[in-house]
């Protein structure tokens, strides 16, 4: 059984949160990819390709802004959803990354405010011998600083209640 | 920058050019610092021992951006990435560093993936992939879909 106070959320929006897109940022993303594609780093290149100026990594949206903000971990969770699962007993310490789906609309360039806002889609829970795991299903949609429409995304997101370690089969 | 892809190159069953990597625990250090991901789970192995796993991970989102390094490198600067998914099947783990910039030898990673359908929408030229992350067992660890629009040749 969900707890009530966490099933509530299901259709609940967190806040627009602004994230700057910095070409540093873009650079050292690429490179912890070990990703040396020039148009994330070669200003000149990338101003003689058909995308005018530094691009981001598709997947890259003004990161690592969001740990900036307090949360060891970058994933877009509305904080109402957040402090629900604390007091429920499922401590962000638990948490695993179960998948994402994108879609793309615009390439994130060096220099875009990107607007992100994240609904709780669904939750589920899922059967395990040791307790309770929540599936939150998390969609985002950025937008830049045109208002034009960048990217979607959904977020598999795994919460155990306490005492069950993360197990083999997981991923993180 | 290997020579452009064109949707007339490929056919149901073609191969996506595959990419090698390596995961180490120098590249999650910079992972975490690049994405902003500080779950200990990617870095500290005492608090691995206390979580009851057996050793550091690789970040899911690492292994997420690699497979999107596939599909980027292999379409070319004239391929737009539409769609993109995965899901983690199990875990990996990193080789740890011999020096303060080699690996140590180990495992190598191969992001591979195959065309399973091409067609065209309104104007667009579109290819789906089937992918995935291979460790060097060869077992399949994490696997998605992909979308993507190729250029034309022909005008």
């Amino acid at each position: 059984m969900i707890p009530e106070e966490i099933k509530k959320l299901i259709g609940a929006s967190g806040p627009v949160q602004y994230y700057e897109v910095e070409k540093g940022a873009i650079r050292r993303f690429a490179e912890a990819v070990d990703d040396a594609n020039p148009l994330y780093q070669d200003a000149a290149y990338a101003r003689k390709s058909r995308y005018g100026s530094i691009i981001a990594p598709p997947g890259f949206f003004g990161w690592p802004q969001k740990q900036a903000r307090g949360s060891p971990l970058a994933v877009d969770i509305p904080p109402e959803l957040e402090s629900a699962f604390e007091q429920a007993g499922y401590p962000l310490s638990l948490v695993l990354d179960g998948g994402m789906e994108y879609e793309f609309f615009l390439p994130v360039r060096a220099g875009d405010i990107l607007a992100a806002v994240t609904t709780v889609r669904n939750l589920r829970e899922r059967s395990s011998e040791t307790g309770s795991i929540i599936v939150s299903f998390l969609d985002t949609v950025y937008h830049n600083q045109t208002g034009a429409l960048v990217a979607k995304q959904q977020l598999m997101f795994v919460r155990r209640s306490l005492d069950q370690p993360p197990k083999e089969t997981d991923n993180a | 920058m290997p020579e452009q892809l064109y949707w007339e190159d490929i056919e149901v069953g073609t191969e996506i050019t595959p990419l090698a990597k390596i995961a180490t625990t120098q590249m999650l250090v910079r992972w975490a610092g690049a994405s902003g991901d500080f779950n200990p789970l990617h870095y500290d192995n005492a608090y691995v021992e206390s979580a009851g796993l057996g050793q550091v991970i690789v970040h899911g989102a690492l292994k997420r951006q690699w497979l999107i390094q596939l599909m980027t490198d292999w379409i070319g600067e004239q391929g737009t990435l539409k769609k993109f998914s995965c899901q983690y099947g199990a875990m990996d783990y990193p080789r740890h560093m011999k020096s303060i910039s080699e690996p140590q030898a180990g495992e190598t990673w191969y992001c591979k993936g195959k065309v399973t359908r091409k067609y065209l929408e309104g104007e667009q030229h579109l290819v789906d992939c089937r992918i995935g992350l291979e460790n060097g067992k060869g077992e399949v660890t994490t696997s998605g879909k992909a979308t993507v629009i190729l250029p034309v040749k022909s005008v």
